[in-house]
């Protein structure tokens, strides 16, 4: 983090200590989608990943709601970042997120009230989803809002594609539909396992293994290149 | 920094937030906390009337669903430990406790819809039961609510051929077992979820059990 104090060129912006260096906003909003994906690479937010990712229909009512309380909140955050005290910064952003968080469980319970029934506690939960203070943290409250919010978007599209992963490897292995929608006829048999918590834990691990291998495969490549 | 004692003069090493008073970190958090509040009033209120009147719908629904389609629907209130068509002044009607009675068309009495709840698997098992409450026979039973396990438990819920089995059925009371049967007081359990089809079973029984003598007495009373 250091280090990058010395390539940050003297903007209009005063240097504030561990500030994300300036990049175009397409990296802004890429980076959490790809390379520094909340679930993937950061492994952040494992918990409701591994809590709801039985349904696809879940994945996409936690994503959206994921992602809209991240965006907000950033956005917020991020004009507010100079008037708030760095003594309550935390206090302050928790607030402002649970704010946004009640909102999105009461729109949910009001107009989706199927889905906010089995999402049940992990929507509030997202108030303790530490992709939403950590990027509040560490970006948010540092830069302006325009970056703020090509963040936020993209670590929220990044924390609902590996959502969506799990979700459909789940729920097409563990129920034999998608969305709902029957797959495979009546003569298959579900593998009900993937549904509950142990096939949770045999997903997550499969796909971190395969996160892994695509690693170390192209580190070998890059090896091959430059060889 | 030059490490001397007596550097007093402007240090280039001091943090550049040299700290707020305590009067503003308490001004931030009041104002903030004051205006999160604000938000969240106007929204818990523009949403209370569709919650409300999903939760409504979903009750109405399975009234209409355990009862089979009744074209008319009396709406009873347990007052103290009676039935009463009026509540007390002041009490909410969504939180009181209600029976149903339902009428067909030739303004015979169908049956009752109650709700009630019993320990499932793992917790509670919220069902509609309902009955004929003359003979105990139950005209249809629906889950409102269970949380058994996926796959197994909650077939409860999801197998609709269970859930049929139960209509017709005598409650008087109910039993379970693991084989087919054609015994009108006895219902086969789902294989793998004997605990989850007995709980079931129970609610039934404690539907049935505490409904049919609170509705003789208040048929009694005159029915007012």
């Amino acid at each position: 983090m250091t280090t990058e104090l010395e390539t940050a060129p003297a903007a209009a912006e005063p240097i504030v200590i561990g500030a994300p260096p300036p990049q175009p906003l397409s990296m802004d909003f890429w980076r959490g989608i790809a390379d520094d994906n909340p679930v993937l690479i950061q492994m952040l937010g494992l918990c409701p990943t591994m809590a709801i990712s039985n349904q696809v229909s879940n994945g996409l009512g936690m994503g959206a709601a994921t992602i809209f309380v991240l965006v907000f909140s950033s956005l917020l955050i991020s004009l507010l970042r100079k008037v708030i005290p760095t003594e309550v910064r935390l206090a302050t952003y928790i607030l402002i997120i649970a704010t946004f968080v009640t909102i999105s469980d009461l729109v949910m319970q009001a107009y989706t009230p199927v889905l906010s029934k089995t999402l049940g506690p992990f929507v509030p939960l997202i108030v303790v989803n530490c992709i939403i203070l950590g990027r509040a943290e560490a970006f948010a409250g540092k830069v302006g809002p325009v970056r703020a919010v090509a963040d936020g978007l993209g670590q929220g599209l990044g924390f609902m594609l590996a959502l969506l992963i799990m979700c459909t490897f789940r729920e097409v292995v563990g129920s034999g539909t998608f969305l709902g929608h029957p797959l495979f006829g009546p003569n298959y048999e579900p593998q009900v396992f993937m549904i509950m918590p142990p096939g949770g834990f045999l997903t997550m691990g499969l796909m971190f293994l395969t996160m892994g291998w695509w690693g170390e495969r192209k580190k070998a490549r890059l090896a091959e290149v430059a060889a | 920094m030059s490490g001397h004692a007596h550097s007093h003069g402007a240090p280039p090493s001091s943090p550049p937030d040299a700290g707020s008073s305590s009067g503003r970190l308490l001004f931030t958090l009041a104002f903030f906390g004051a205006l999160a509040g604000g938000i969240l009033a106007y929204t818990y209120q523009k949403t209370l009337a569709p919650i409300r009147k999903f939760a409504g719908e979903k009750v109405e629904g399975a009234v209409k669903e355990v009862l089979g389609a009744p074209t008319k629907l009396d709406t009873l209130f347990l007052v103290g430990n009676k039935l009463s068509r009026t509540l007390p002044a002041g009490a909410d009607a969504m939180e009181a406790t209600k029976a149903f009675v339902g009428y067909n068309d030739k303004g015979e009495r169908i049956g009752i819809a109650v709700e009630e709840v019993s320990p499932g698997f793992a917790n509670d098992v919220r069902l509609m039961v309902g009955f004929n409450p003359s003979t105990g026979a139950l005209t249809g039973i629906k889950v409102l609510a269970q949380t058994e396990t996926p796959g197994l438990g909650d077939k409860i819920e999801k197998d609709t051929t269970f859930t049929k089995r139960f209509t017709g059925k005598l409650a008087n009371p109910l039993q379970g077992t693991k084989s087919l049967t054609t015994d009108p007081s006895t219902v086969q359990t789902i294989t793998g979820a004997t605990i989850s089809s007995k709980a079931v079973i129970k609610v039934i029984n404690k539907a049935v059990e505490t409904w049919k003598p609170r509705l003789a007495a208040f048929e009694k009373e005159g029915g007012q």
